[in-house]
């Protein structure tokens, strides 16, 4: 008998569990043919890339310094993505929260103390981020532009936008590359070598700063937000169902609009690990693809807080283990990570219910049809 | 006499940027007609750059090269009908996927492969397709003033794929409004459960049009390496595709006006190079990246509608379940 499988309910240990886990097996599998074809073997690629992650505690630092940013853009698409929007724009709203911290601390480093310059920064990188996603949303909501378009348009002009005023305004005088001086010491966020430091514990330098307790505490917030507050069942509501939410009283427009500010706030967040955690100074191309990554990481989290930050270790270990990978094998290069990307937002995302049929048939066997059918 | 001939100089650079633009256009209307969203232009092209390059590079063919070209092109748009049309997956999501892949695809096979830093090996003009002198050009332009500078300077001496491009448009423009295929191709992106109760297949007419964008791209991309320039360079789309798209919103989803929104993007293209460092009359000079963007920044006024309308075709995005 041919049944249609995306009307039969899975218990959720197999709907969360089984099938996400089955969906990764399936793009690291493609990742392991694409190593096979340029003649690498994949068990020890993988091997190197495990140790090249947490080998070492430099590797452990590094590995977190990536998962800090995957956070904060895979929270940014998560929360839109539960208000039903599509945010791509990770990547422009994290380079204009860049922006934000940079003329914040430019104007302001040598006259405040670090106890106000933190802080400071940090709302400027989400505030500029906010912005940024604001005009999106709000032409979206006001003037039905759609979101996907937009956000991809914004992505360039932030890019056009941030060139002319590195290039143009913000450089350093005297100097041929595109960046800006060097922020005051009081404004750098601390390293995680120099906070563990302060408690006698010597860790071996790294990139970590302390940017990773903000995005787990955004997590918690996103969290909280999302399923514990009024706001964020209102973004579920009109998400689910425009015309449902607007008969409950709830106001879509608003809500796409608040969702798009919070979202681009979190992609603005990657400026405070990148530029107050790690250069001290603005540049171009910080942002490195991390807001692109971000859709990886909330399709793999399945949008929830938990899930992104597993999703974001692992990509964390992807990235860092790329790197070693690259440096031992000459045949890979970092791009391999792109491509393993990829696949996983293909198989997680846009191939997420190809196995289900598969799961519902095997799990009917166990269960006969009129028992999960009238449950 | 001058100012004309630069004046044709940019027309003719004009027209050699805008190809790649105008075929991955036409190629965005196929699947964007039929109801699949592609953003997965940029990758298809940038993929299919590779492809092209690659088999030039090794057999010294171009036209081997342009069928490598479309062949990737289609794959890529077969696994984007997969994901959308018989999986009913996130169209976004999909062609996001497409595009991040090919990006990492086409360096890790580049390097492994050619080991040339993620380029292919440089192209003979054997295995390229270089400018072709139309007829009576050299005539025309010391006989006819102007106009006759116009066909020689402008019109003549691009290569091949810039004429398919032309005839791409009008192809497009005819399969869409001219052919039962293009009614029914219309019909299926407006309202695909009209088509289905008329008996034909939804997914057979989504299934050829993303398989004819795909080849429409791979063109695009073919032109990119064996045409425009002489290699595969990593990340050489930088975003053509994303123009191509922004083009067929402004021409709303109709080939020709979709192509000339081409050649206008194209034009500032041109233009962008030109205007670096000069000083215009009363606005002063013009930063190269102000033009750069203007593109995505007309984009956006437009869908706002604060310049006409744009509307997208009714059932776009949606995937379609057929009622059993």
């Amino acid at each position: 008998m041919k049944v249609n499988t995306s009307g039969i309910a899975l218990p959720a240990w197999l709907e969360i569990g089984v099938i996400p886990v089955l969906n990764i097996i399936m793009a690291l599998f493609f990742s392991g043919l694409i190593m096979l074809t340029i003649g690498v073997n994949p068990i020890e690629a993988v091997g190197i890339m495990i140790n090249g992650a947490f080998g070492y505690d430099e590797a452990i630092g590094y590995t977190l310094y990536y998962t800090t940013n995957f956070i904060f853009t895979g929270l940014a698409v998560a929360v839109a993505f539960h208000a039903s929007l599509f945010n791509i724009g990770g990547e422009g709203q994290a380079y204009i929260g860049g922006l934000g911290v940079g003329l914040v601390f430019l104007t302001l480093d040598s006259y405040l103390p670090t106890v106000l310059l933190i802080p400071i920064g940090i709302i400027a990188a989400g505030l500029f981020g906010a912005i940024w996603a604001f005009i999106p949303a709000w032409l979206q909501a006001y003037r039905g532009s759609h979101i996907v378009i937009t956000t991809i348009m914004f992505n360039f002009i932030a890019a056009a936008i941030m060139v002319y005023l590195l290039v143009n305004v913000l450089i350093k005088p005297g100097q041929m590359s595109p960046e800006s001086r060097v922020f005051d010491e009081s404004a750098w966020l601390p390293f995680m070598h120099e906070f563990l430091a302060w408690f006698g514990i010597e860790v071996t330098r790294s990139p970590l700063n302390l940017s990773l307790f903000f995005a787990l505490f955004c997590c918690f917030f996103v969290w909280v937000y999302i399923w514990r507050t009024r706001w964020g069942y209102e973004l579920r509501t009109s998400g689910f169902s425009e015309d449902a939410a607007k008969y409950a009283g709830i106001r879509p427009k608003t809500v796409i609009v608040s969702a798009m500010c919070l979202s681009g706030a979190l992609a603005g967040f990657v400026a405070v690990n990148e530029i107050m955690g790690v250069h001290h100074r603005l540049l171009l191309n910080f942002t490195a693809g991390y807001g692109f990554t971000g859709i990886a990481v909330s399709l793999m989290g399945r949008n929830h807080p938990v899930g992104i930050i597993m999703a974001s270790l692992l990509f964390g270990v992807l990235y860092q283990g790329g790197a070693e990978l690259a440096f031992e094998i000459p045949k890979i290069t970092r791009e391999m990570v792109v491509a393993i990307q990829g696949l996983i937002i293909l198989f997680s995302g846009a191939l997420a219910l190809m196995l289900r049929p598969w799961v519902v048939r095997i799990y009917l066997k166990f269960r006969s049809v009129d028992e999960v059918t009238s449950a | 006499m001058d100012t004309l001939s630069g004046f044709f100089a940019v027309l003719d650079a004009t027209l050699r940027v805008s190809t790649p633009l105008i075929l991955a256009a036409m190629a965005g209307l196929f699947s964007e007609r039929s109801g699949i969203v592609d953003i997965s232009l940029e990758g298809k092209m940038l993929a299919a750059a590779f492809g092209a390059g690659a088999v030039a590079a090794v057999t010294g063919s171009a036209w081997l090269a342009l069928v490598a070209g479309i062949f990737v092109g289609i794959g890529l748009g077969l696994i984007h009908g997969f994901a959308c049309i018989t999986h009913r997956g996130n169209q976004v999501v999909s062609g996001l996927a497409i595009n991040i892949l090919a990006s990492g695809l086409t360096v890790v096979l580049g390097i492994a492969w050619f080991s040339q830093g993620g380029q292919t090996p440089s192209l003979g003009s054997e295995s390229r397709f270089m400018p072709i002198e139309l007829p009576f050009a050299e005539a025309a332009a010391q006989s006819i003033p102007v106009v006759g500078q116009f066909y020689s300077e402008v019109i003549s001496g691009h290569n091949l794929l810039v004429y398919v491009a032309w005839l791409a448009v009008f192809g497009t423009w005819w399969v869409v409004y001219r052919t039962r295929f293009g009614l029914r191709l219309r019909a299926v992106g407006e309202n695909p459960l009209a088509v289905d109760t008329a008996g034909l297949s939804v997914s057979g007419l989504r299934y050829s049009a993303v398989a004819i964008c795909g080849g429409l791209a791979g063109v695009a991309g073919a032109y990119l390496s064996t045409a425009q320039n002489a290699a595969f360079v990593r990340e050489m789309t930088a975003g053509q595709g994303y123009i191509a798209l922004a083009a067929l919103i402004f021409g709303k989803w109709r080939p020709m006006p979709a192509m000339l929104a081409c050649l206008m993007f194209g034009f500032l293209d041109a233009m962008a190079i030109r205007l670096q460092g000069v000083e215009l009359p009363i606005i002063g000079e013009v930063p190269v990246q102000a033009i750069q963007a203007l593109p995505y920044v007309l984009t956006v006024v437009l869908l706002a509608g604060f310049i006409g309308r744009a509307t997208a075709p009714k059932a776009v995005g949606i995937p379609f379940l057929k009622e059993r």
